[in-house]
């Protein structure tokens, strides 16, 4: 059933660049996302990576450049155009994004709720479901978003992308600040997600268990563009010194592990 | 599952069709934004029992709501469905859908009258208990920096000066100049009844100066200013700034507190004189324009009239507003909690909690005047 206009490039980033006031974040930026991939943009902080994030999903316009979205231009898109895509696409913020006023279930009933005329009992039992496929907890569904622990946030925060069924999900930091075996939770549930939707899956992240385990492609960012992409495997043999230094951490770490 | 959906226009959106008994055909968009008034058409539309044959092969795509509204009804109906026809991606979703029940949720508890009285009675009881801990704790570091005076922030107290003080005179002169005029408007018409005009001066003038004006700048800062500290200190509490202050081993009470509570019962005090000479102003502006009464004679009575203890008593009344405004707005910011929704409702609470004091203690200060005979 798969639409054949559609090319294998979710999107296309060419030359972006991006600046604020005389600080230039990109200069020139290349990406592409291929359909069904799990990438990982990742890069030292104040690389650009989360603007970047936010270039892809309308919230902030590069300086020049042009992105594409599923084949769509998104600096011209009118506004009808604008409100399908969003539609097609799930975000996971950082810090969850969860509505404060509203109790968890709620917050992943909301875009059935604004965007479909399913039934209100329907659009809850869909949210419950949801969210357990998410692995909350039965009681978590009432509960308000402030009291949730970091990483049941995050499961949540996952919950309410998914609640569309997006072709595309956007995870930003899913694995920050949370205990090596939240994170690790985190980290099966994206693959799990990726295996039962097959959907592209975009994430920004330098958390390096993620990144070995989760992603097929990693693009690290530096001095402005993509210094080097590819699996952590052809990354690991890469000689830029920003590209390395991701690879003498994790060597320490598996020098110590005989030792435990 | 879309792996492509456009959003579909209506020749797409999704139908069921009936092809012969046990056999039924779908298509368009099963989607959330396609599905349409297919959830209450399939409401009235039965279902035989058993097994079913869903004909899939013009089915365009299914996310999580279709495949849940289209399970719900077969489940509904006690029918299995038998997928013919139906693109292999499909299916995998609409199994997984099918092994979900429609087990009733959990809903929100929702107490009874009497549960909900004795809820809010107890959470009332708790803040009036929170509040005199918060007042008491104030205390103590107002006498800790009373033996160290040198620890006393003045630049924030000037600070707050500006802000809450200086800055508020245009609104609060205008006010106040206005509500003169309004005194001695309603006044005029009456005193006129009984040639009594020249009494305007002693009406404007002990209405303004014991009253209107401590009342008026009280009522005015507890909107700017009150709402403004519980608003601050709330936002910082939310972004975990006063945690990081006690940590810092900074007092917050005498770096946020103190000074806004001393800048205010210094500014509110000053700001009742200021009405107090405008509000007089409006009102000779009108005796004049109404009740023939020049200015100089208007002036002159005032003088004569006129005792001190009048204003003193404004400004004395004013001095415990400032108290009441600067602690209670400080108290709910403090007792903001976790979300940015809180910091709303703290402020609000802080504004509607002040103003409502304010009038108490005013009714209370006319008991006691009236038992003393000031």
């Amino acid at each position: 059933m798969d639409t054949v206009t559609e090319s294998d490039t979710v999107i296309a980033m060419h030359q972006i660049t991006t600046r604020f006031g005389s600080n230039a974040v990109h200069t020139g930026l290349d990406l592409e996302v291929r359909r069904g991939e799990i990438l990982a943009i990742a890069g030292g902080s104040g690389s650009g990576k989360s603007v970047l994030l936010r270039e892809m999903i309308l919230l902030q316009r590069p300086t020049s450049g042009t992105i594409r979205v599923f084949d769509q231009d998104i600096a011209t898109l009118t506004e009808a155009q604008a409100y399908a895509l969003r539609l097609r696409w799930g975000v996971m913020f950082q810090r969850g994004g969860l509505f404060g006023a509203l109790s968890v279930r709620e917050n992943v009933a909301l875009p059935l709720r604004e965007h479909s005329g399913l039934p209100a009992n329907m659009i809850d039992a869909i949210a419950e479901w949801k969210l357990r496929l998410t692995g909350l907890p039965a009681d978590a569904g009432l509960k308000q978003p402030a009291a949730l622990s970091g990483g049941m946030l995050k499961r949540a925060s996952l919950a309410r992308a998914l609640s569309l069924d997006p072709e595309l999900l956007f995870l930003d930091e899913p694995t920050s600040g949370l205990d090596p075996a939240s994170a690790a939770g985190v980290n099966e549930l994206i693959l799990s997600t990726h295996a039962r939707y097959g959907l592209t899956i975009v994430i920004v992240s330098h958390d390096l268990d993620l990144l070995w385990q989760v992603c097929d492609r990693v693009a690290v960012l530096g001095e402005g563009r993509v210094l080097a992409h590819g699996t952590m495997e052809e990354l690991s043999r890469h000689t830029h010194p920003v590209v390395q230094a991701y690879f003498v951490d994790s060597r320490r770490r598996e020098e110590r592990t005989p030792h435990e | 599952m879309p792996s492509t959906t456009p959003t579909p226009d209506d020749s797409q959106q999704a139908a069921i069709a009936r092809l012969a008994a046990r056999q039924w055909a779908l298509s368009g968009h099963w989607t959330a934004r396609g599905l349409g008034r297919v959830p209450q058409i399939l409401a009235a539309q039965p279902c035989d029992a058993g097994e079913v044959v869903l004909e899939g092969s013009e089915l365009v795509a299914l996310d999580s709501a279709g495949a849940w509204v289209l399970q719900h009804w077969l489940r509904g109906h006690a029918a299995v469905a038998t997928l013919h026809g139906w693109p292999p991606h499909l299916q995998g979703l609409m199994t997984l859908v099918g092994e979900q029940s429609d087990a009733t949720l959990p809903q929100p508890r929702k107490n009874g009258l009497l549960a909900r009285t004795g809820e809010s009675t107890a959470a009332a009881a708790q803040q009036a208990i929170a509040l005199l801990h918060f007042i008491g704790e104030v205390a103590l570091v107002a006498l800790r920096l009373a033996r160290h005076p040198r620890r006393l922030r003045l630049r924030h107290v000037l600070r707050n000066l500006q802000i809450d003080g200086f800055d508020a005179l245009p609104i609060i002169g205008v006010t106040a100049f206005l509500l003169g005029v309004v005194v001695a408007y309603q006044g005029a018409d009456q005193l006129r009844h009984y040639g009594a005009n020249v009494f305007v001066v002693d009406l404007v003038g002990y209405a303004m100066l014991r009253e209107f004006a401590p009342l008026i700048s009280a009522i005015i800062i507890a909107g700017r200013s009150g709402s403004a500290y519980a608003a601050q200190i709330g936002t910082m509490v939310v972004a975990e700034e006063v945690d990081a202050m006690r940590t810092l081993a900074i007092d917050p009470i005498e770096l946020l507190v103190l000074p806004k509570i001393i800048a205010l019962a210094v500014a509110l005090p000053l700001l009742t004189i200021f009405a107090d000479i405008t509000g007089v102003l409006g009102g000779m502006v009108m005796a004049r324009s109404k009740l023939d009464i020049s200015f100089y004679e208007f002036i002159d009575r005032f003088g004569r009239e006129m005792q001190g203890a009048a204003l003193l008593i404004g400004i004395g009344k004013s001095f415990v507003f400032a108290f009441v405004i600067a602690t209670i707005g400080c108290f709910q910011g403090f007792r903001t909690q976790g979300s940015a929704d809180s910091v709303g409702r703290q402020t609000t609470q802080s504004v509607v909690q002040s103003i409502f004091l304010v009038i108490v203690a005013d009714a209370l200060f006319s008991v006691a005047f009236n038992v003393l005979g000031l």
